[in-house]
C-alpha cells in the first residue's frame, strides 16, 4: 500500500520515512543527541495541555483514603490540583451541580437555600493558602522514605468563591452565634464544627481552584476553606451550615483530630497549624555531587507568615539563614533556597522555620516531651533531617519509635 | 481599583514613553489614567444582595440530624442492649469485631476504670510494663450523644443513613453497656442519653487559638 503523508503525519512529526529524513543531522555532529527537533514541526496545538511524557508527575503511596503531593517533584509554591493531597472519609462523592443546594439555618435571621449559580453570583474573593491534613505525619519512616511520605499531605492552590461573612451577612447571622456546624454530602455526612470568628476573618466557600473548577476530589462542587487550619475542618461537597452557640462536639473534634497530652488532658480544636517545614531537595531518593548543591525546600504557617527560615548541614549543631523566594503569602507554602558546598563527607542537612508569630519549628523531642507517648499523630511539624551519606545517597534520618 | 489599563499585548507593544506619558495610543489602547476614580465609583456592598431563596421547615428537618450534647436533635424512639444486640450482629460486627474489640475498623469497646483515659501519668502508672489499651468511645468520647449522632449519619459504612431511631438507641445502649457505662437494661431515649456521663467527659481543653 501506498504511504500518503497527509499534513498532520508532518505536524505531528510522526516518525515515519520523512521524519527519518528529516531528523538526520546537516553538517556535523549535532551537539543534542537524538531528534533534532528543529528539523520538523512539531505537534498541532492541543485540546488539553498535557504533561511532557518525560515528566510523570505521579503520587506515590495511594491508600484508599489518601493520596499525598509528590513534594519532592516540585519547584514553585503552587500545588498543580491534580496532585493536590486527598483524604477522604467515605469516598469521593459524584455530585451533580445541577442537584446542588447549600442550607444555611440555626441562628440566623433568614435560613436561605442557594444553588451553585446563586453562590457564583456573590461578589467572589480568591486567596492563595496551604492546605494539610490534621494527621501530616509518616506512621512507618526507614532511610528510604520520599518528602511526600514524610508530610505530602500538604499543598498550597489558589481557591475562589465567596467569602462566608458575605453569606453570612445575607442570612442575617445572629449575635449569639458563636459556632457553626459544617456538613458534607459524602457517605460520611462529615461534620466540623467552627468558631465564627473564622468565618468574619477569612474563610472562604470555594468553588474554584486554580482557575477552575473544584475537582471532586476537591469537594466539588463547594467546599468550605479555612486558611490556615486543619484539613479535616475545611469540609468538602459542603451541602449545610448551621450556626449555633456552642460547638456540636462531633465524631472527628472528639474521638478524632484531638491531641492526648503527657500530662493526662487532650487538647480539643487544634485548629490552626503551626509552623514547619522541609528540605525537599536534596532528599530521598536524590543522589548528589560533591561541589556547590542549592538546597531547596519550603516552609508554611497556619498562624502567618514565614519570616525566617534556617539551615543546618551539620546536623542542628549550626545554623544560616535561607532565602525566601517571593512572594512569601500568608499561610502558603514559601519556598526557601540555601546555597551548600559539600565536601563530600556525611552530612546531615535540615531546615527550621520561624513565623511572624514569633513561634519557631520545633524537634521532634520537644514535641514528645509534650505530647506524650500516646500522641496520635496529629498535628505534628518536628523540624525533618536528611543524611547525605559518602557517595551522595540522600536519606531520610530516621527517628525512634514514637512510644519508645 | 477603577483604573482602565490597556490590553497586554498591545500595551507591550507601544513605546514606553507614550504609556508614561499617558498619551494617545492606536485606537482602542484605551487611556493609561494616572488620575484617581471618581468618588463614589464602586457601590459599597448592600445589607443583602437577596440571592437565594428562603428554607422550608421540611426542607431544614430533613438534613438537620446532628445530635448536641444536650440532647437537641434526638428523635423520638428508645433502645436498650438487648434490643441493639442483634442489630450490632448482623450490620457492625464485620468490621468492629463480635464483642466490639475492633478488627477492620476502630474497637468500640475498651474502657478500664483505672486508666482513663487511656494517656498520661495516672495511666502510665496503672499500665506499669503491661499492653497498652486503646482509643475507645469507653475511654476517650466526651459525650454519649456524639455515639447517636455518627452511627445515625456514617454507619455502617457500607449502608450508611438507614438505620431507624429505636435502632440507633438500642446500638448505641448496646455499646455503652458493653464499656460498663450504663447497666444492661438501661433505657435510652432523648431524656435519658444525654444524661449519660462519659468517663472521659473532663479531659478535654480546647486549644488557644
Ligand atoms: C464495612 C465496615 C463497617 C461496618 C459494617 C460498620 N462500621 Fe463503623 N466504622 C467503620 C470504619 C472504616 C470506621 C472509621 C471511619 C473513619 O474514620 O472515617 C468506623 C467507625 C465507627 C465508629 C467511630 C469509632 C471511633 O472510635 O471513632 C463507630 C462508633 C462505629 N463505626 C459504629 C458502627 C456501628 C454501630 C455499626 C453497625 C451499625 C458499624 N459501625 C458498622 C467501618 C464499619
Amino acid at each position: 500500500m501506498a504511504k500518503t503523508v497527509t499534513r498532520r503525519d508532518l505536524l505531528a512529526g510522526a516518525a515515519g520515512t520523512i521524519g527519518a529524513a528529516a531528523l538526520a543531522p546537516v553538517g556535523g555532529r549535532a551537539l543534542a543527541q537524538g531528534r533534532d527537533t528543529t528539523k520538523l514541526p512539531g505537534a498541532p496545538a492541543s485540546a488539553l495541555g498535557a504533561r511532557s511524557p518525560h515528566e510523570p508527575l505521579v503520587r506515590g503511596a495511594v491508600r484508599g483514603a489518601a493520596s499525598r503531593t509528590p513534594l519532592q517533584d516540585l519547584h514553585g509554591i503552587i500545588t498543580p490540583s491534580d496532585v493536590h493531597f486527598e483524604r477522604h472519609h467515605a469516598g469521593i462523592p459524584a455530585v451533580d451541580p445541577a442537584d446542588y443546594r447549600l442550607l444555611i439555618h440555626g441562628l440566623v435571621e433568614r435560613p436561605t437555600v442557594l444553588t451553585l449559580a446563586d453562590l457564583k453570583r456573590f461578589p467572589a474573593t480568591s486567596r492563595i493558602c496551604f492546605l494539610e491534613c490534621s494527621g501530616n505525619y509518616p506512621q512507618e519512616a526507614g532511610p528510604e522514605t520520599k518528602p511526600e511520605n514524610v508530610c505530602g499531605m500538604t499543598s498550597t492552590t489558589e481557591w475562589t468563591g465567596v467569602s462566608l461573612a458575605t453569606l453570612f451577612r445575607e442570612v442575617g447571622a445572629r449575635p449569639d452565634a458563636t459556632w457553626f456546624l459544617a456538613e458534607g454530602q459524602d457517605a460520611a455526612v462529615m461534620t466540623r464544627s467552627v468558631p465564627m470568628e473564622k468565618a468574619w476573618d477569612d474563610a472562604l466557600i470555594a468553588y474554584a481552584q486554580n482557575g477552575e473548577a473544584l475537582r471532586p476530589a476537591q469537594g466539588y462542587p463547594a467546599r468550605l476553606l479555612l486558611p490556615g487550619w486543619e484539613g479535616n475542618s475545611n469540609v468538602k461537597w459542603l451541602r449545610r451550615l448551621e450556626l449555633g452557640d456552642r460547638p456540636f462536639m462531633t465524631r472527628e473534634e472528639t474521638s478524632k483530630y484531638t491531641d492526648p497530652l503527657a500530662d493526662g488532658t487532650a487538647r480539643q480544636f487544634s485548629f490552626v497549624f503551626d509552623a514547619r517545614s522541609i528540605i525537599t531537595s536534596p532528599a530521598y531518593p536524590d543522589v548528589v555531587e560533591p561541589g556547590w548543591i542549592e538546597i531547596r525546600g519550603i516552609a508554611w504557617s497556619g498562624r502567618g507568615t514565614i519570616v525566617q527560615v534556617d539551615v543546618s548541614t551539620d546536623g542542628g549543631r549550626t545554623w544560616q539563614a535561607a532565602r525566601l523566594q517571593e512572594p512569601v503569602l500568608r499561610q502558603a507554602h514559601t519556598r526557601f533556597r540555601h546555597l551548600w558546598r559539600w565536601d563530600g563527607g556525611p552530612a546531615e542537612i535540615m531546615s527550621r522555620a520561624t513565623d511572624d508569630s514569633g513561634y519557631v519549628q520545633p524537634t521532634r523531642a520537644a514535641l514528645r516531651a509534650t505530647r506524650g507517648r500516646r500522641a496520635r499523630r496529629y498535628h505534628l511539624n518536628p523540624i525533618t533531617a536528611w543524611r547525605v551519606e559518602r557517595g551522595g545517597r540522600v536519606v531520610y534520618r530516621e527517628e525512634p519509635p514514637w512510644d519508645a | 481599583m477603577g483604573r482602565l489599563t490597556p490590553c497586554r499585548t498591545l500595551a507591550a507593544a507601544l513605546p514606553v514613553a507614550v504609556l508614561l506619558a499617558g498619551g494617545a495610543g492606536p485606537e482602542g489602547a484605551g487611556r493609561v489614567a494616572a488620575q484617581e476614580p471618581e468618588a463614589g465609583q464602586a457601590p459599597a456592598s448592600p445589607e443583602r444582595f437577596g440571592f437565594g431563596r428562603a428554607a422550608t421547615e421540611a426542607e431544614i428537618a430533613a438534613w438537620n440530624i446532628d445530635v448536641r450534647p444536650d440532647g437537641e436533635g434526638l428523635p423520638a424512639g428508645e433502645g436498650t442492649a438487648a434490643s441493639g444486640a442483634p442489630i450490632y450482629a448482623r450490620e457492625c460486627a464485620s468490621c468492629h469485631g463480635a464483642a466490639g474489640e475492633g478488627g477492620v475498623a476502630d474497637p468500640l469497646v475498651g474502657y478500664e476504670p483505672e486508666s482513663t483515659p487511656p494517656f498520661g501519668p495516672r495511666y502510665e502508672a496503672w499500665r506499669g510494663a503491661g499492653d497498652d489499651v486503646r482509643f475507645t468511645v469507653g475511654n476517650y468520647w466526651p459525650y454519649a450523644t456524639t455515639l447517636y449522632d455518627y452511627i445515625l449519619r456514617a454507619m455502617p459504612s457500607d449502608a450508611p443513613g438507614t438505620l431507624q431511631p429505636d435502632e440507633v438507641y438500642g446500638l448505641v445502649a448496646w455499646i455503652l453497656a458493653e464499656n460498663g457505662i450504663i447497666a444492661r437494661d438501661a433505657v435510652l431515649d432523648a431524656a435519658t442519653l444525654p444524661a449519660v456521663e462519659m468517663p472521659a467527659r473532663d479531659i478535654f481543653v480546647p486549644q488557644e487559638r
